[in-house]
Order: C-alpha cells, then structure tokens, then sequence
C-alpha cells in the first residue's frame, strides 16, 4: 500500500518536472521576447533595457534556476503582451473558468447518471432509445459547433439567453463570482452546456452499459426476490455497484472539462483562463503561455494521482497487496 | 482464337478483391456504403475543385462586392446574379469557398494523420523490437503526452512553432505548422499499437529464421514485422483521420490555425459565425454541414472498418 503510493507520487513528481523543462524550453528558445513586444518602431537602447528587464541576458542555468524557483512559488515572470504579471492576470481569470468548469461538471454528473439508470431500466422503451440516438450525433459534432448551434437557437431565434460574457459579476474579496445576479447566472447556462455537453453523454453511455451488466447478476435477482422495492435495487444495489468505473472517468474528465473549456470560452468570449490562452497562442505570450501549461499540467497530474488513489480506497480488491487481489 | 482459353488466367488482383469476404462485408452494411460515398464524394469534389467551383474565391479579380450577402438560390439585388449557397459579405461564392476550404482540411488531416502514422510506427516498431531503456523511454513519452488531451497539445505545439517562425512567414507556414501540430499530438495511438503487436510477432518462427539468415534489425522491422502488424494500424487511422478533421477545424476556428488567406472549413466557420446575428445564417450554416458530413460519415466509416477487421466479431 505504502509503496504504491509512494511509487504514485514519485511518478507525478518526475512527470511534473519534464513539463517544467518544456514550459523552461519555451521561454528560453521560442522567438524573441523583445521582438514581440517592442514591434517595429525601437531603438537599440529600448531592446538591451527590456532584455535586463526580462532577465534574457543571463546565462541559461541562471535564468532556468530562476524560472523554477518562480514557478514554484507561483511567479511566472510578465506577460509580453500586457505587461502585468502572469499569475496576477491568471488569478483574476480563474474564477471565471472554475465556476463554468463546475456548473458543467455538475450538469455532466447529475443528467449523466441520470439519463444513463434511466436508459438502462428502459431498455427497449421508445424514450431511451431516443436518447440513445441523439446522445451518438452529440458525441460526433464538434464542441464549438455545439455552442453555435446553442447561441443561434436560444440567442438568435428564441432570444431567451445572452450568447457572450459572464454578465454582472460581484466581486466577494479576491472572488468574482457570475452565481449571485440574474444575468450572471443566465450567461452561465449555454457555455455550461456547451462545455458539458460531450462528459454528460459519456457518463450517460458508461453509466448505462455498466448498469446493465450489473442488473443481470444474481445478487440483483436475490433483492428482487426478498421483495424489495424497484427503486430500491435499482438505486442501493445496481447503481452503487456501476460506481468505481464511473468515479475514474469523472475524475479524468475533470482535466478534459477544463482543457476543453479552452473552445467554450472562446465561442462564448467567456473571460476565462481558456480565453487568455487562445489569446497569447495567438500573440505568441511565452510567458502566458508557459504558466498555462504548467498550471495545467499541475491540475492534470493531481487528478490522475487522485483518481488512482481514490480507486484503491473505494475498490476493497485492490488493498491489502496484489496475492489477495487475484484471489 | 476463337476456342475458349483452356487454361483460366488467374484473377485480376481488383477482381480477387471484389470477391473477397472483407467486400462482401462492405457490400452488406448500408452504413459503411453510403458513409463511403459520401466521403468519396467529398474528397473527389474537393480534389476537383478548381474544375467544379463556378467561381475561383481567391482570386481578387473574380470578386463583386455588390454581389455581398446574397442569399442563396436568390438573385442578387444589384446584380441579378444567382448563387447556389449564397455569398459572403466581399461576394465570395459560398459553394466556391466550401470546396476549396474542403481541399485544405482534407489535405491537413490526411497529411497530419500519415505524419502520426510514420512516426508512431517507427517509434512503436522501435519500442516493441528493442526493448529495454529505448521502450522504456518511449513508452514513457507516450505515457505522458496521453495524460493530456490531444487538442491542447496540439495547440501548444502551433504556439511554439509559431513563435519559431518568422513574422513574415508565419501565414505561408500556417498550414504546414497545423500539421505537425496535429500529427505530434496524435502519433501516441499508433505506437502503441504497434509496440505490442511487435511484441507478439518478434517471438515468432519467421523472425527468428530472419535473424538467423543474417537479416539486419532494420530489415527486420520493415519488411518482416510491419507488414503484420498493418490492420489495426488501418483501423486506428481512419478514427484518427476523424478527430484530425475535427482537430483541424477547431484550432482554426479558434485562430489558432489556418489563416483567412487560406481558409479552411474551421476557418469559414469561424468567419461565418460573425454574420450570425445580422441574419446571413448561410455563411456559417453550409461549412458547419460540409464539416459535420465530412467528420461523421469518416467516423462512421472507421467504427465499421474496426468492427470488420477485428476477426473475434466475425
């Protein structure tokens, strides 16, 4: 047990540590910093002023102890584009990205494992195989399409939604949050669909696949014989059974769900962390860039870490050492 | 001459192929026949474009702005002209645009999907053969470029290759950029898949009567082992082909990728999206179904070429 943990974190660590040397890579020999913030208009005195600045004319081991003592402590330099520090503008942009990533994530998990037993106890009814039907066209367009789609029906025609923005936001302490006002949480609707969309459905089809592997089982047919009551051993016996597969994929798509929040915020100019970084692959913001990676990589790896150790404590086969597990 | 030949020549190779079972399957599955099609049909128009478009888009001198905005199947208010899907707000054919941004996506995909291929077969191939450190460290890249999601890493690699390239290239690099961006973030697949295939075939009778005749490890590998370990390679590139159209038109559409000079179906998308809200719904409506069509009826394609190739279903 002990080891395989240790085993665990001794892997993300070192996973952790070649992304900082890509992220490290980046800075150091993607183009020229100072090329792109200064533009055509500079002097000779203008570029060494921000190369001293920027710290770009020191020798590589130096600036590479210096880019990981920064990003450890959560100091990624300063963002060629709008000269504020990184971490400062992603710390403002995050709260944006979390609730969005939440509010689907929710969404996701609710209407999955909802739709998903529903599916699952109706086989063969009309209802599900409806829902069957359309959750493969959802799963096959494409995220931005889905958010178009969205915007033109409920924006355009219906007029129901606002298509862009976080709406009125109040600010508790360092937290902006969209969840208090009317607009705010209309302008969350779309974008948390959009976003949630793809992990619903998979959850749905996991959910129901695992389901009916489990409502064939004996131990199934043993609660209905003692007369339990449907909802009963659908609910207490079934569902709890198709957990451990369904927490792993929740788990790994957290990562996704916020990767993909990239394109969501982007159709929705959600002013989110995705939003930024789309931005500075497109104005070439190194350092922008770099903390992006770095963040997520952090978050990618922690969950993967979580999950795994997650599935040792809810999986009673996998404790006590491998001889027990075969048995 | 007139006799009957006494001795039948043996079939042609395309005539043994229409008899073979993996046709006869085709032939029976309506989903794999009209996905097919479609998709022959979409590579054939977009391979003929310049030949079937009515108008050539890129080229300044064709273009009537007073032909802006018309609706399709409608004659312009000035002009009188009819276009078939409408035009855009510089009077761009429609239809014209589609299929020459057609031509871009296919060509990104397939060549970014062949890139994937190569390399993940020569890094599996590698892997699966050697074994020991050079599998291990393989392996291990593999493992975690795996753990982030395709298109992010894609992006991440049009980033840096951007802030690679000159300013003044980086249009005409655009596309090529795409490419490498979307086959380094796909070639995982592949080596894996070939890794363990070789890991099978490697212990068989014929490679070791190969190594005994004195054939080189690289003989080995290519003429030996990869020829057997193909099939699945097949399967897995044309679902990769699917998710390389997808990849491709949502980086453009983002902008992170092929530039409005060169407009790719994501691209056209992305300009279409603009006039949603003005009403011209056509700019954005036609691309969005070439895209759909194109990126469903692949995917549909490899999901029944996985199933009719995979021999426990059979």
């Amino acid at each position: 047990m002990l080891s395989f943990v240790v085993k665990r974190v001794a892997q993300s660590v070192l996973v952790l540590l070649i992304v900082g040397l890509v992220a490290f890579s980046m800075f150091r020999f993607v183009g020229d910093p100072v090329d792109n913030m200064l533009g055509q208009e500079r002097t000779i005195e203008d570029v060494e002023r921000l190369r001293t600045q920027l710290g770009l004319d020191q020798p590589f081991p130096v600036q590479y102890y210096k880019f990981l003592e920064g990003a450890v402590q959560g100091n990624f330099g300063v963002s060629y584009r709008q000269g504020r520090p990184v971490a400062e503008i992603i710390l403002e942009r995050a709260p944006a990205t979390l609730e969005l990533a939440a509010v689907s994530g929710i969404f996701a998990i609710l209407l999955g494992i909802a739709l998903g037993v529903f599916t699952a106890i109706r086989r063969n009814g009309v209802t599900a195989n409806l829902i069957m039907s359309i959750s493969l066209i959802g799963v096959s367009l494409p995220t931005f399409l889905i958010g178009i789609l969205l915007i033109y029906l409920f924006s355009v025609e219906l007029g129901w939604l606002p298509s862009f923005g976080r709406g009125e936001v109040v600010k508790i302490g360092g937290w902006s949050t969209g969840l208090l006002t009317e607009t705010g949480l209309k302008a969350l609707v779309l974008p948390s669909i959009t976003l949630g969309l793809y992990q619903m459905t998979l959850i749905m089809r996991l959910v129901r696949s695992e389901m009916l592997e489990v409502l064939r089982q004996d131990y199934i047919r043993f609660a209905r014989a003692r007369g339990l009551r449907d909802r009963t051993v659908h609910f207490r016996h079934a569902l709890k059974n198709t957990m451990v597969p369904v927490i792993t994929v929740i788990g790994l798509q957290l990562g996704s769900i916020i990767a993909f929040a990239i394109i969501t915020e982007t159709v929705f100019q959600w002013p989110g962390v995705g939003l930024l970084f789309i931005n500075a692959i497109q104005f070439v913001d190194i350092p922008v860039m770099a903390a992006y990676l770095m963040l997520i990589s952090v978050m990618f790896v922690g969950i993967n870490l979580i999950v795994d150790l997650l599935y040792f404590a809810i999986d009673p086969r996998l404790r006590g050492g491998g001889q027990e597990a075969t048995g | 001459m007139s006799d009957a030949p006494l001795t039948s020549k043996p079939p042609s190779r395309l005539a043994r192929w229409l008899d073979s079972d993996f046709f006869y399957a085709f032939k029976r599955s309506p989903v794999a026949v009209v996905s097919a099609s479609v998709v022959l049909l979409l590579i054939l128009s977009a391979v003929f474009a310049p030949l079937i478009a009515p108008t050539n888009p890129f080229d300044p001198a064709s273009l009537n702005l007073m032909n802006g905005f018309s609706a399709p199947m409608k004659p312009n208010a000035f002009t009188g002209d009819t276009f078939l899907l409408g035009t855009d707000d510089q009077g761009r054919d429609v239809f014209s645009t589609i299929l020459f941004g057609m031509r871009i996506s296919l060509f990104v995909g397939v060549s970014a999907v062949l890139f994937a291929m190569v390399l993940g077969i020569l890094l599996g191939l590698i892997a699966g053969y050697a074994g020991g450190w050079t599998e291990t460290i393989i392996m291990r890249v593999a493992d975690i470029q795996l753990t982030f999601p395709s298109i992010l890493v894609a992006m991440l690699i049009f980033g840096v290759a951007k802030g690679v390239t000159p300013v003044e290239y980086r249009d005409q690099m655009a596309i090529w950029v795409l490419i490498l961006a979307i086959g380094l973030s796909d070639w995982v697949q592949f080596a894996r898949v070939v890794r363990g295939a070789t890991l099978v075939e490697k212990r068989k009778d014929y490679v070791q009567a190969a190594r005994l005749i004195g054939r080189g490890p690289g003989a080995i590998m290519l003429r030996h082992i990869l020829p057997n370990v193909l099939s699945p390679v097949l399967v897995i590139a044309t679902i990769s082909l699917a998710l390389a159209i997808i990849a491709e038109a949502t980086l453009s559409f983002l902008g992170v990728g092929a530039p409005p000079t060169q407009p790719s179906l994501g691209t056209l998308i992305r300009i279409g999206q603009g006039f949603l809200f003005s009403g011209e719904w056509w700019i954005l409506f036609f691309p969005a179904m070439t895209l759909l069509a194109l990126a469903l009826s692949v995917n549909l394609l490899g999901d029944w070429l996985r199933d009719a190739l995979n021999p426990k279903l059979r």
